[in-house]
């Protein structure tokens, strides 16, 4: 690996000591499908001699048997390492692979052109410090083109190089390099990338990867890889205030308590006065430590902290400098890319990962997603999969955090599903919505135990889900008459007469589901605030939308009643003869005919209605209410 | 001493940045930067705050030192993060993400130099504390001697606890390594690496794979996730974003993590040096005994090695760049005998570590079907 180094054979300890102090250098290579990345990066392999001779061997042999060059040897193959990608000739998911020239360190990822694994894409270009965006010099700059340009600029990539790939089919014309570049900067325009270098390519034939092509007398640049060998990045900031997200508290015995986690900038050292974040505890720095004490510790090393007083700090928090305090909140403007088949709908709750914290989300605002092609500002209701939107956010509880802009590790975020675990979206903050140490809540001396005290009852939901026909409302019905006798207040909220008035500017699009949700959820809590029994009869089909208005309880307050009747004996029961319409195609998005209906996992009751009469159904909720203690007065 | 170009470079902040925090053109502050005019001294605190360069480095000749709440002399004046310490703060990340987030985790551990790499890092990340996880050895039972002795000395001297796990069922059935093949590696291996799993309900296990080993390993995320039964499915891996690992699970999955995916051979070896970390002594070369068999040169670690019609066992100066079973691991001539020559050898060699792994060899794509089979 870098044989032409004299040092290697005549002093290999002066040799590592050269190595050990090269930089590193992170990039990708990204742009449109079949634009020659993979290619690229196998001959930036092949010409900076890191292919070992089996390897080589195995390449052309691998060549041969693809065919895809004749008789030459196909470089790509040397990076599309995964069967299904040798045998379709395309890119699926990100390679990383590693060389070293004499001057650096170089990680690279080699990324998908596909718009479908543009998620891949992104996982690469995050932790890129260059981005060489490849254009097929026939096809000049495409819709895929411009995507990643977006993406590398969102992320904060601000090195960007310009490869003007496949000359050797133009004739080396400088004129069709001068039209792309042109056509380039035009749309960059618009983005927030600094540094473009524009180089003519042929990534088959080798002309200015390593060095410079006699094909382009034209080009007076450098060629790709001493462009990469200089090229300046931005830093880690270790002038800026300290940053340090703790990922685990470290209390191996009685006499230790340490707090550790990775520099995400300024230094430490003993003796600083630092803060813990949210709280906004003090406290001195008495140890830096790894494997022994550190006079200091400097943004990008991992390291444990000890601090002189016993404050209260745990995972997710953020121990910081006093001189720039970090921002505390719960309410943020972000742009998220959305990864995911499902599309994102405002009102949906979501996991949100920040630095070492794990909060629940959801987008209370769309304000609009971004057209790649043009940048323009689109309005839409909902994100699909590899679209980028500018959202608000809303936290579950206040966190801290810094704008991207200023810090990537304390500003970019992840969003997770909730009931498939996956990773959803990847999202940059911008700024704070409002400041959480401003909200103070109006404290009221007449709250809701008081008002629920004042009826001798507890407050609390019994949300019926289930099908449409599945017999939500009959039950629900007589469970409110029994509740009466029982000298109980209570209400009922239906979905029907719901939908006539306070929801009647409401479809039944997903987006639109999930609004009525949110809408009777809340309505819902304000009732048991009042101290009122509330009783909720939606069909209700989404687990996370359930979830959410749980969620809007304390614990304890919302039972999920599951009205368990099969599609088939709802649909033959039919009482207002919906299912006939909805076969028939005249209702759109009917639950469990157009429109998914996803059955609760663990609901708190579940009634069998193809076994019971409503009379049977509704005593066993109310067993179920009493052995809850759920029907005693309030203060028992 | 850092110079201010350093310090400009290091702020993070950009020349046309600072222009137009200060309200000159970019062309003034290149000068500035470049040391070929000095800041204008009405200017200097406005860029002391916009930059964090204290105003005694901006203006040495105005200002003098120690400025209360300065980032210290010695912190400037340090040098950038060498390219290891960089691969360091990332690896003890993901082990200390992992020992918060998993239920069960566990370290896999093959007593190879990725492996003592990897847990003189867990020593690192958790001290003065241990490791809050077990480790896990998979014994196929052919490992070399020296390798098994290396290992229980190691765990002793660090206090750690460590499961061996034998698939019993495969020695009665008296699987070895010359008569059965790729069978041998599923079975003793791959096999009796997910009995293990199941057996002790191990949710995450750390693995120190590198993504410079081979090309499929070079498309694995660090959280690589295993459907129930360990498959691998390469064609859907969840999207990994900067350092946050999403570690939820669904039922009956379970998590490989690989805290050296970043690592080289090369930086694994320039680790070892460094840090001077105990490795087994079968790397460094020493007059052993050899034969020839299956195009390689194979070390007569006991009596079970079945030699060759023909041959008989030849001294012969030879160490291993990878270690395994030993009846198919190949070892290289050498004289090498210090971790400089070993690394000098390894950078002037023209064939990959793998080369030594009969596993390998079967085809192109064996190491990803391995993989999805269930292999590390
Ligand atoms: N003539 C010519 N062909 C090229 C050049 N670079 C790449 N190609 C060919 O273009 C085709 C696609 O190359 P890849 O490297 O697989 O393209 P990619 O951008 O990695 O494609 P995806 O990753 O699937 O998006 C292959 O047939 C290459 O041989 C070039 O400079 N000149
Ligand atoms: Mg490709």
């Amino acid at each position: 690996m870098d044989a032409q180094n004299d040092l290697l054979s005549t002093d290999i300890e002066a040799y590592l000591k050269q190595h050990e102090q090269k930089s590193l250098l992170r990039f990708i290579t990204c742009g449109s499908v079949d634009d020659g990345k993979s290619t690229l990066i196998g001959r930036l392999l092949y010409d900076s001699r890191m292919i070992f001779e089996d390897q080589l061997a195995a390449l052309e042999a691998d060549s041969k048997k693809m065919g895809t060059q004749g008789q030459n040897i196909d470089f790509a193959l040397l990076v599309d390492g995964l069967a299904a990608e040798r045998e379709q000739g395309i890119t699926i998911d990100v390679a990383y692979r590693f060389f070293a020239t004499e001057k650096r360190k170089f990680i690279v990822a080699d990324t998908p052109g596909h718009e479908q694994y543009t998620r891949n894409m992104v996982t690469g270009a995050s932790t890129a410090d260059v981005a060489i965006i490849l254009i097929d010099a026939r096809r000049g700059v495409l819709t895929q083109t411009r995507r990643h340009s977006y993406l590398a600029s969102l992320v904060g990539i601000r090195n960007v190089v310009l490869a003007i790939n496949k000359m050797d089919l133009v004739n080396y014309s400088q004129d069709v390099f001068n039209r792309i570049l042109g056509d380039y900067m035009n749309f960059a325009s618009g983005l927030s990338l600094e540094n473009i270098v524009a180089i003519p390519m042929s990534a088959l034939a080798g002309d200015n990867i390593t060095e410079k092509s006699g094909n382009t007398p034209w080009y007076m640049g450098q060629p790709l890889l001493s462009h990469l060998e200089t090229v300046e990045t931005k830093t880690v900031d270790r002038t800026a205030a300290f940053r340090m997200p703790v990922q685990w508290v470290n209390r191996p015995n009685q006499d230790f308590r340490g707090f550790s986690g990775l520099i995400a900038a300024g230094s430490v050292k003993p003796g600083d006065v630092v803060r813990v974040m949210p709280s906004g505890r003090e406290s001195q720095v008495s140890r830096v430590f790894l494997d022994g004490d550190m006079p200091f510790a400097v943004a990008g090393q991992s390291v444990t902290i000890s601090l002189e007083d016993e404050v209260d700090c745990s995972r997710g928090d953020v121990l910081t400098g006093v001189d720039d305090p970090i921002e505390v909140s719960d309410q943020f403007e972000v742009t998220i890319v959305w990864m995911n088949e499902t599309a994102m709908l405002p009102g949906r709750s979501y996991l949100l990962k920040l630095g070492a914290k794990t909060v629940v989300a959801s987008v209370t605002a769309l304000k609009h997603k971004v057209n790649v092609n043009t940048l323009e500002q689109v309005a839409s209701k909902q994100l699909a999969m590899n679209e980028i939107g500018l959202c608000n956010l809303s936290l579950a509880q206040p966190v801290a955090f810094d704008a991207y802009d200023k810090n990537r590790q304390t500003g970019g975020f992840i969003l997770i599903d909730r009931f498939t675990n996956e990773t959803v979206a990847a999202g940059t903050i911008h700024f704070a919505l409002r400041r959480a140490q401003n909200i103070h809540w109006q404290a009221m001396e007449v709250d809701r135990a008081a008002r629920a005290g004042q009826k001798d009852q507890k407050a609390f939901v019994l949300w019926f889900t289930g099908l449409s026909g599945a017999g939500k409302s009959t039950i629900a019905n007589i469970v409110e008459r029994r509740l009466f006798e029982l000298g109980k207040h209570s209400t009922m909220l239906d979905g029907d007469n719901v939908r006539h008035r306070l929801n009647r500017d409401l479809g039944f699009t997903d987006g639109d589901r999930v609004e009525n949700i949110r809408r009777v959820g809340e309505v819902a809590r304000l009732m048991t605030d009042a101290g009122l029994i509330v009783l909720v009869s939606f069909i209700s089909p989404f687990r996370s939308e359930r979830q959410m208005a749980r969620e809007l309880l304390p614990e304890g307050e919302f039972l999920e009643v599951f009205i368990d009747t099969p599609l088939a004996v709802a649909e033959e029961r039919d009482p207002k003869g919906l299912y006939k319409k909805a076969r028939r195609g005249e209702i759109k998005n009917f639950t469990g005919i157009s429109s998914p209906y996803e059955a609760p996992e663990d609901p708190e009751i579940r009634l069998d209605t193809t076994a019971l009469t409503p009379e049977q159904a509704a005593a066993q909720i109310i067993d179920a209410l009493e052995q809850r203690g759920l029907l005693r007065g309030a203060g028992l | 001493m850092a110079d201010l170009k350093t310090l400009f470079r290091r702020s993070g902040k950009r020349q046309r940045e600072i222009a137009e925090a200060v309200g000159r053109s970019e062309g003034a502050v290149s000068q500035w930067v470049n040391g070929d005019r000095e800041i204008p001294a009405d200017l200097v605190l406005k860029v002391e705050e916009f930059t964090g360069i204290p105003r005694h480095h901006l203006r040495p000749d105005l200002w003098e030192k120690t400025m209360p709440n300065a980032v210290d002399e010695a912190i400037l004046a340090a040098p950038d993060l060498t390219h290891l310490q960089r691969l360091e703060a990332e690896s003890i990340h993901i082990m200390r993400e992992v020992a918060a987030e998993a239920e069960r985790p566990v370290m896999l551990y093959s007593i190879g130099k990725d492996s003592a790499v990897m847990l003189h890092l867990a020593m690192k990340a958790f001290a003065p504390g241990k490791p809050p996880f077990p480790l896990l050895h998979v014994n196929t039972t052919w490992k070399f001697h020296e390798m098994i002795g290396f290992r229980d000395q190691r765990v002793k001297d660090l206090g750690l606890e460590l499961h061996e796990w034998i698939n019993q069922d495969g020695i009665a059935r008296g699987i070895n390594p010359f008569d059965h093949g790729g069978a041998y590696t599923d079975i003793m291996k791959t096999e009796a690496l997910k009995a293990a799993l199941d057996h002790f309900g191990y949710d995450v296990a750390f693995g120190g794979a590198r993504r410079d080993e081979e090309k499929s390993r070079a498309k694995e995320r660090i959280f690589s996730f295993r459907s129930p039964g360990h498959r691998w499915d390469p064609k859907s891996q969840r999207p990994e974003l900067w350092n946050l690992y999403n570690t939820r699970k669904n039922k009956g999955e379970t998590i490989r993590v690989f805290p050296l995916s970043n690592w080289t051979e090369l930086d694994i070896w320039q680790y070892i040096y460094k840090e001077s970390i105990p490795i087994v002594p079968l790397y460094y070369a020493a007059k052993r005994p050899v034969v020839e068999y299956n195009g390689m040169t194979v070390m007569v670690d006991d009596e079970r090695m079945r030699i060759p019609d023909g041959q008989k066992p030849e001294m012969k100066s030879i160490r291993f760049r990878t270690l395994g079973c030993y009846p198919l691991t190949g070892a290289v001539e050498s004289e090498a005998d210090t971790l400089p020559e070993i690394i000098q050898e390894m950078l002037l060699t023209t064939t990959s570590e793998r080369q030594g792994r009969a596993i390998d060899k079967d085809s192109a794509a064996s190491m990803e079907k391995k993989k999805q089979e269930g292999y590390f």
